[in-house]
């Protein structure tokens, strides 16, 4: 909300600080103001002038000469171009050194435009005469201003020659932008604000007097309301004016209003509109000869009606919205916008001025499923105080006779179906100190509450709230509006006492901890990706139409379809940001990811899908499908696993390459899947190079993990002995297998197995290959015997030759 | 005999003198004292020698080999010196040469800027939780005093799954779980993943992280809101960081606040990163609302409390100086190896 600071100070009188302080200090106590600017920015130097003879230049035939009074003995000289001037006309002049806010064009450069006396076209000019366009403005807020040409003060302006100009505009004055918060309703109007900030600066609130209004006749002789949905619609005022006169309104009620970013129209429109500023109540104007039956009926429409509302646009209806009728139609779309049907025109004779208070969420909704969101529809959705209504239509009606714009019936039909009750706060000042960590007395505490008009009860013990502040419900309220007039800055620092708490990760965050140091160790670099993504990444990932992860939890209200699910594997993610790497030529790239996957127990969705972390890492470049076993190993022995996972190629993913791809398993567990991207796959994600990608599941990781409980085995002290062991057998047969039959085979004294070379090739013929293994045995309690080894021995033999694997000749 | 020996010894010390090497040092101590040597042979020829003379025969033999064995040791030792120094200067590197790099992966700043408050507040006794990322509209919304028609829930800004499930909008519901399940005392932090309808741009994303605290106790205040979250702000962001708490409106808590700190980049003078106020906006915060304790099952009269909720990512973006948010998701490596 932008808000004049001489509006705000005309109801706080006294109220002197400057533009910083105000600021400061209305932020601190709770009105946040995003920001301020001066109207009178970069303007320097400009009064007002007179043109008391103007004749044509020499040397150009574009220009003039004006002898130009601005209030000095001697007038000034200034060369002009402007097509308006002429002589007798009462100017904005920029003496020598001055300073505007733009140029010609609106163009504002920051620090203005210096202006300095030179001469055009040889005739020396001591300044310039200017149009609004160079002080920084336009014909929205000045219309009386000519499109193209310098500003001329209207007859009757009472500005003489050498007058302060920007004064004279009413530009000495600072707009403020209020950032004001969902429950502070109230604060979206001047006298709001001005409230505010006289219990700020603690000086008087001075709200406008508004006389009683009216000739002898009553508005309830014209006029009739009837409330058919009261629940969307608690109050209902209405007044009429009539012999209304059309006219231009003052130059102060402009002012103020285009200080708002409100361009004056009329004196009708404008007042409706400097009501709704200052009061933060729209209103509405129908005119009257137009209302059938004189009579207003406010009734929810009925489905499938259309309207057209008084921007000309048919608009589709249905029976959640609440319309405002005459005896036969709909007239307007309460609190949203009137229509075309009744709406105001040059040629009104009598009006009716509406004020009323609608339910603030139907009216949003409606907005909402209108397409229609209305200064008024904005203000209404907040949930107004239908006290305010009934002062709003008054302070209108005082406007109308002082301006001379109409005459206003006596009286006002009022239909109030739902008075707000004023709630009672208890007050317990022991409370609110200890709630607050404060030590104020009671009569401190109390000296906050009347200027923001709440009223204390001593004999209840409790404080009574104005209706216009329903955001006051309990004792933490009113400890908060304590709090906000002592000053937040002033209350003191402490830290909480009582219990002692032992600060700690999860032990699952340790593992995930360490689960990033592993990757940062082995070389991946942490990625983040989004949580959703496209359902099209399915197909990239070759799934068939059936895959269960294609059962993936769905937004109803996405952003668009490239984020409309929620994962359901953390491929997608990872290789799109492996593929920008890739684009961008960025070599070896290497990425991990520790995030969730959403998996739903059943579509549609009725509990919280299962949240999966999991572990995604991959890389293009240097390395092969082993460097992802290298790193999920190397994570798995710093977690405290002794074990070693398995790996079986069972062909069950699709994104992958056939033949270099594997399930891991741990003891039997399943806990993750890796392998070298399929080429197709790879493509779909513009991944020229091979790429590889492994996925741990943390949640299947975790049971086996063993942070805390690790033990030292004691460092072996016999010797150990080596046997080097070369097999033959099928090309087919996994190094696997063989491993598993070593292990099996050799049981406790083996210290450790290394695979040194596998030779395919004539020597052991066509279909197979020859394996070669480094054994080392050891035993922890003695030197190992001939005899033992030969045992060790020969049982691996045994077993080997039940696969029929055979030693190298 | 004793001029034989003498020459012996003569020549021997002489070719030790002149020996260039290891190599030709140990053929010297062959050719006078190895199993053919000259002394060896000497001492194999003392069966010729005469009983009585013997001893003294042996006593030269002996003089003599003990001069060699002396000037052998004195060579050798030389030899030795000349020839580490001949291999550490032959060794002599370059050593302006590229480093070899270990090629260790990164973090994400995220997770930098994350750990950093994770660290502090674990440090003052506050455990670290987590809660669900697709949430209940209840405990998003309702039980965090944010009712039906709450402009708050409007769709514009969260993202529906059903009526009744949503993308958590805040880790606020953290609070509430955590209420319902743990007796007071309670201090934890719940950083997690949340996701709002906006648009990605520099400042935007519809996927970001917040940092949720709550602190519930007897006789928890303001005061204590305010001497926590200071704290908190000095290890932060450095010791001689100042905080400024603006009232402001959360629904879940009364009165609330939002925390500014002095800007770490000048100090508080004012520069580009502060827009020139010196005070950067940092958390909202406030007192755990009477409704919503009482909604967790906990007696506001009895207890109290306090929350805050930090933008991780605005953290990050202030703290490592990035001045577009898109580059957080966009994994980069250019990005992700200056961390």
């Amino acid at each position: 909300m932008n808000t004049s600071y001489n509006w705000i100070k005309s109801y706080v009188p006294g109220l002197s600080a400057d533009d910083q302080e105000y600021f400061d200090k209305m932020t601190l106590s709770g009105t946040k103001v995003e920001g301020f600017a001066r109207l009178d920015k970069n303007l320097e130097k400009i009064v007002v002038g007179r043109i008391e003879k103007l004749e044509p230049h020499p040397n150009a035939d574009k220009l003039v000469v004006c002898q130009v009074n601005v209030g000095g003995e001697e007038p000034l000289q200034i060369v002009t171009g402007a097509p308006n001037a002429a002589q007798g006309q009462t100017v904005i002049v920029v003496l020598d050194g001055g300073k505007v806010a733009g140029d010609h064009d609106g163009h504002l450069p920051e620090g203005g435009v210096p202006i300095k006396a030179g001469a055009l076209r040889g005739v020396p000019s001591a300044g310039m005469m200017c149009s609004v366009e160079e002080l920084g403005f336009d014909q929205n807020f000045f219309p009386e201003a000519p499109e193209y040409g310098i500003y001329v003060f209207p007859e009757g302006s009472g500005v003489k020659p050498g007058d302060d100009a920007l004064a004279a505009l009413g530009l000495r004055d600072t707009v403020f932008e209020y950032e004001i918060t969902s429950n502070r309703v109230d604060c979206y109007s001047v006298l709001g604000i001005a409230r505010e900030a006289a219990a700020t600066f603690r000086l008087p609130f001075v709200p406008p007097a508004v006389p009683a209004t009216g000739n002898g006749e009553q508005a309830s002789d014209y006029i009739s309301v009837e409330v058919k949905d009261p629940d969307l619609c608690p109050r209902y005022t209405a007044r009429v004016v009539k012999n209304i006169k059309f006219g231009p309104s003052p130059k102060w009620m402009q002012e103020r209003l285009r200080a708002s970013g409100i361009r004056p129209i009329n004196n009708l429109v404008d007042i409706t509109n400097y009501v709704m500023e200052e009061y933060g109540q729209p209103m509405h104007a129908f005119d009257y000869d137009l209302i059938a039956g004189h009579k207003i009926v406010v009734k929810r429409a009925e489905n499938g009606e259309k309207f057209v509302t008084l921007d000309g646009q048919e608009r589709q209806l249905d029976d959640r919205m609440l319309m405002i009728c005459d005896g036969e139609k709909e007239i307007g779309i309460a609190g949203i916008m009137g229509g075309e049907n009744s709406k105001i025109t040059e040629d009104v004779h009598t009006m009716i001025f509406e004020s009323a208070c609608f339910n603030g969420v139907n009216i949003r909704l409606s907005a909402k499923r209108l397409g229609l969101r209305t200064d008024a529809s904005g203000k209404f959705e907040k949930g107004l105080d239908p006290e305010n209504a009934l002062a709003a239509i008054d302070r209108a009606c005082a406007l109308v006779e002082e301006l001379g714009c109409g005459e206003v019936v006596g009286g006002v039909v009022d239909v109030y179906t739902k008075k707000p009750e004023r709630r009672e706060i208890p007050f317990r000042p022991d409370w609110i100190n200890s709630f607050l960590g404060t030590d104020l007395s009671e009569e401190t505490m109390l000296g906050y509450f009347p200027p923001l008009a709440l009223e204390y009860d001593p004999a209840r013990r409790a404080v009574k709230i104005p209706t216009f502040r329903q955001d006051l419900e309990g004792e933490a309220d009113l400890a908060e509006e304590v709090a906000r007039f002592y000053g937040y800055d002033k209350i003191p620092v402490t830290l909480p006492r009582g219990e002692a708490t032992a600060g700690k990760l999860s032990y699952k965050n340790r593992v995930e901890d360490l689960a990033g140091q592993v990757m940062e160790y082995c070389g991946f670099s942490q990625a983040m990706n989004f949580s959703f993504e496209s359902p099209k990444v399915w197909d990239k990932l070759r799934l068939p139409a059936d895959s269960p992860l294609r059962q993936a939890v769905t937004i109803l209200n996405p952003l668009g379809e490239d984020y409309s699910i929620m994962r359901t594997l953390p491929l997608g993610g990872m290789l799109t940001s492996l593929a920008t790497n890739a684009g961008r030529r960025n070599r070896n790239a290497r990425l991990y990811e520790l995030a969730n996957i959403y998996l739903p127990h059943a579509l549609p969705l009725t509990e919280l899908p299962d949240e999966r972390r999991q572990l995604c890492f991959g890389f293009y470049g240097e390395g092969d499908f082993f460097t992802l076993k290298a790193a999920a190993e190397e994570l798995f022995r710093k977690a405290g696993m002794k074990g070693l996972p398995e790996y079986e190629n069972t062909g069950a993913y699709p994104f992958f390459h056939p033949g270099r791809q594997a399930v891991l398993r741990y003891e039997g567990t399943e806990l993750g899947y890796l392998g070298e991207v399929h080429p197709l796959a790879a493509e779909a994600f513009g991944l020229t190079e091979r790429t590889y990608v492994a996925v741990l599941d943390l949640p299947a990781l975790l049971p086996f993990t063993n942070l805390d409980h690790q033990k030292f085995e004691g460092i072996a002290r016999f010797p150990a002995v080596s046997r080097d062991l070369a097999m033959v057998m099928d090309k087919a047969t996994p190094v696997g297998e063989v491993e598993k039959i070593l292990r099996q085979r050799s049981g406790k004294l083996l210290e450790s197995l290394e695979l040194f070379d596998v030779y395919e090739g004539a020597q052991v013929g066509e279909g197979k290959k020859s394996v070669a293994y480094k054994l080392v045995l050891r035993a922890k309690d003695r030197t190992l015997e001939e005899k033992d080894i030969t045992g060790v021995m020969s049982k691996i033999l045994n077993g080997l030759s039940q696969k029929g694997i055979e030693l190298r000749s | 005999m004793q001029e034989k020996l003498a020459k012996i010894r003569e020549e021997a010390l002489a070719r030790l003198n002149a020996a260039a090497n290891s190599d030709a040092i140990n053929e010297i101590r062959l050719a006078y004292l190895g199993k053919k040597g000259q002394l060896t042979e000497v001492l194999k020829g003392m069966r010729d020698v005469a009983p009585e003379d013997r001893p003294k025969v042996g006593e030269w033999v002996n003089d003599t080999r003990k001069a060699i064995e002396a000037k052998l040791e004195e060579v050798q030792k030389k030899a030795a010196e000349k020839a580490l120094a001949l291999r550490l200067e032959a060794e002599t590197i370059d050593v302006t040469m590229p480093a070899k790099s270990a090629a260790m992966g990164h973090p994400h700043p995220n997770t930098l800027a994350l750990k950093e408050l994770e660290r502090v507040f674990v440090g003052m006794g506050y455990e670290v939780v987590e809660g669900p990322e697709v949430e209940y509209d209840y405990y998003n919304f309702e039980a965090l005093n944010i009712p039906d028609g709450h402009p708050a829930k409007d769709e514009q800004d969260t993202f529906y799954i059903s009526d009744k499930i949503v993308l958590r909008t805040q880790t606020s519901p953290v609070q509430v779980r955590t209420m319902e399940k743990t007796k007071p005392p309670i201090r934890i932090v719940a950083p997690g993943r949340v996701f709002r309808s906006d648009d990605v741009d520099a400042t935007h994303s519809p996927c970001f992280n917040q940092v949720e605290g709550l602190v519930i106790d007897r006789h928890i205040t303001f005061a204590d809101l305010k001497g926590t979250l200071a704290q908190f702000a000095r290890e932060m962001f450095g010791p001689e960081t100042k905080v400024k708490f603006r009232p402001h409106h959360f629904p879940f808590t009364e009165p609330s606040a939002e925390m500014d700190v002095s800007c770490f980049k000048c100090g508080g003078k004012g520069c580009r990163m502060c827009k020139g106020s010196g005070w950067i906006e940092i958390l909202g915060c406030g007192m755990v609302h009477p409704k919503v304790l009482r909604m967790s099952g906990i007696d506001p009269e009895e207890y109290s409390g306090f929350a805050f909720g930090i933008g991780l990512e605005r953290i990050t973006l202030l703290k490592y100086e990035i001045d577009d948010m898109r580059l957080l998701y966009e994994n980069d490596t250019r990005f992700l190896n200056q961390f």
